[in-house]
């Protein structure tokens, strides 16, 4: 068994977990993971892949449970200019912008 | 994200066909985009020049963001020689999907290389299924085992093609190439002597420089060699 986010993201899928997917859209500065990594998250805060090499992680899969219950999407954002950045500590100085997203099992998702 | 366009991803993945993921940041759904399909999508001009250079971004006039999903990179090694004893591990552990080949059953066997896919074949165009995100290292010093390898190597215009052996080596062997009927533009795309200039002495030392020129043309880093196809 493959621990690729995307492969596990569509076996939790196939289990019936509600899944959200996280992905790092933007960069700026020193960032720990290049635009394009995934984070997957369940509805009970498993996860699997890495946005930040661990310093943001706890936040995003805190806003991630939310999301794969049912909450819009967000485009989340840490950086050294944000306060809660320096509590979550994304201690390189970098920015990274976190798109997070439901994954839609509806069998006719609504355009 | 759809799961039905997630399954799309994987399996297009596990076939190593490369694709898109286009997602608007406003909620809205996303899509997959097949890399020959691009030109018929209404954002035509974005994808084109993100499959070209293989680079996730997000496109803020567009609203979108697009991630590109790229095979993952396969080395094949021609020589189950002393280097690629060094090299077949450490290029395992860095991500590629790593083939040996070498004819000569004395040198492929399972005692020296272990669990590698191993294939005690001539390596032919049609055994060795090349594509652009395949790196191809020749290292049996024998221009009958090593030629018709980097020959199908640049016919599927793999991303990386290097070649063990000297300057004379190598100045014969573009003789054959050219006699072969590949041009100046083809063969200097041929990295050799093969590997960065690291001083390596050893067969394992060489095996880190050959690596790491590997990698450098991966992610279309400079390096003091020929240039490589558009930056990774």
């Amino acid at each position: 068994m493959t621990d690729d986010p995307l492969d596990v993201a569509e076996r939790w899928a196939r289990e019936g977990r509600k899944v959200a997917l996280a992905t790092v859209v933007d960069t700026w500065g020193s960032a720990p993971r290049p635009v394009g990594s995934h984070l997957v998250i369940d509805g009970e805060g498993a996860f699997e892949g890495s946005v930040s090499g661990g310093c943001v992680e706890g936040a995003v899969i805190a806003e991630a449970v939310e999301i794969a219950a049912g909450a819009p999407p967000r485009l989340l954002e840490f950086g050294v200019a944000d306060e809660t950045a320096w509590e979550v500590g994304l201690s390189c100085g970098g920015t990274i912008r976190i798109y997070v997203e439901p994954l839609d099992v509806s069998a006719e998702a609504a355009a | 994200m759809r799961l039905s366009d997630l399954k799309a991803v994987n399996e297009a993945r596990s076939r190593r066909r490369m694709c898109a993921v286009v997602t608007p940041l406003d909620g809205s759904p996303g899509r997959v985009v097949f890399a020959e399909d691009a030109a018929t999508d209404p954002l035509a001009n974005i994808l084109a020049a993100r499959f070209a250079s293989a680079k996730s971004g997000r496109e803020a006039e567009a609203g979108v963001f697009v991630r590109i999903h790229r095979p993952s990179p396969r080395l094949v090694i021609i020589g189950a020689v002393h280097v690629s004893q060094t090299l077949a591990p450490m290029a395992e552990a860095v991500g590629f999907e790593v083939t040996i080949v070498d004819p000569r059953g004395a040198f492929a066997t399972e005692e020296r290389f272990g669990a590698f896919n191993l294939i005690a074949e001539w390596p032919d165009e049609e055994l060795l299924k090349l594509d652009r995100e395949t790196a191809v290292t020749t290292l049996t010093h024998d221009p009958k085992i090593d030629d018709p390898a980097l020959m199908a190597a640049l016919k599927a215009d793999c991303f990386y093609i290097g070649a063990l052996g000297s300057r004379k080596t190598h100045a014969k062997r573009v003789d054959r190439m050219t006699a072969a009927g590949f041009g100046r533009e083809a063969i200097d795309r041929i990295h050799a002597p093969i590997g960065l200039p690291i001083g390596a002495a050893s067969p394992p030392e060489i095996a880190v420089s050959v690596l790491a020129e590997v990698i450098a043309a991966l992610r279309g880093a400079e390096t003091r060699v020929a240039p490589q196809r558009q930056a990774a």
